[in-house]
């Protein structure tokens, strides 16, 4: 029996590249389910964007190797699981040469935001707490 | 609901808020590494950014963005839970009724504790 559900992408039965990124989406989906809620309660509930600034990051949010990898794994997480979903999108709408460059850009679009993440959440000095 | 009764019914609807929901977090994600990236190139801009974040149309957007996270969470897991336990499709709608009332329990104590400070409170 087919394994199918009523709003998912069903399994792909060929294996290979599909079947791989049909299992990524779900264990990165399960990750930023955890990464992504904890992020966003810090931002807006533990503190207030009124008390958040460039200062404040660099003194006291990422002022932690921990908080560092735990945003770096959420970037991570979030640039693949984001992009595969946007290729499945893409794919679902566009055909042939439109497809073609949509996808590329698509790519391109992540490698660069993964890039400008990465660049910032490892470049900025860490002055550790006294 | 017509909604409801059209074609594919609460599975249908499932299906497209996901997408939606999908689409409109991607789209936050790529302004969000871009305002983090100021951070460490250009901190005065940065602060204005968070300055909107801070404002009122900014607070909307973001209980607008957490919506859409905890749809698009509950809904995620929904899915998973379909997928490796086969026999749970047949609660499929239960189970989207089930994923609104924790929406609701959880999101609107959410929104209130993001809009509350735009309020003076």
């Amino acid at each position: 029996m087919a394994l199918y559900s009523r709003s998912g992408r069903p399994k792909p039965q060929s294996g290979g590249f599909e079947l791989a990124s049909w299992y990524f989406m779900r264990v990165s989906g399960v990750a930023l389910f955890v990464l992504a809620f904890a992020h966003f309660s810090l931002e807006h509930f533990l503190f207030d964007p009124s008390e958040e600034s460039a200062t404040w990051i660099f003194n006291q949010r990422w002022n932690s190797l921990f908080w560092r990898s735990f945003d770096w794994l959420l970037l991570m997480m979030v640039v693949l699981h984001a992009f595969l979903g946007m290729r499945t999108v893409t794919m679902d709408y566009l055909k042939g040469g439109r497809r073609t460059l949509a996808l590329a850009t698509l790519y391109l679009v992540g490698v660069v935001v993964f890039a400008m993440g990465t660049i910032v959440v490892m470049s900025v000095p860490l002055t550790m707490p006294g | 609901m017509l909604l409801l009764r059209y074609r594919g019914s609460e599975g249908m609807l499932a299906w497209a808020f996901h997408r939606i929901s999908g689409i409109a977090i991607w789209l936050f994600v790529l302004l969000h590494v871009l305002d983090i990236y100021l951070a460490g190139g250009n901190p005065n801009v940065y602060d204005d950014i968070l300055k909107f974040y801070a404002s009122t149309p900014g607070r909307i957007m973001e209980i607008l963005l957490g919506a859409a996270l905890l749809y698009h969470g509950l809904n995620g897991l929904r899915i998973m839970a379909m997928d490796f336990w086969p026999r749970l499709t047949v609660y499929h709608k239960q189970i989207w009724y089930a994923n609104w009332i924790i929406f609701v329990a959880v999101g609107l104590p959410g929104a209130w504790l993001i809009i509350k400070p735009a309020l003076g409170l």
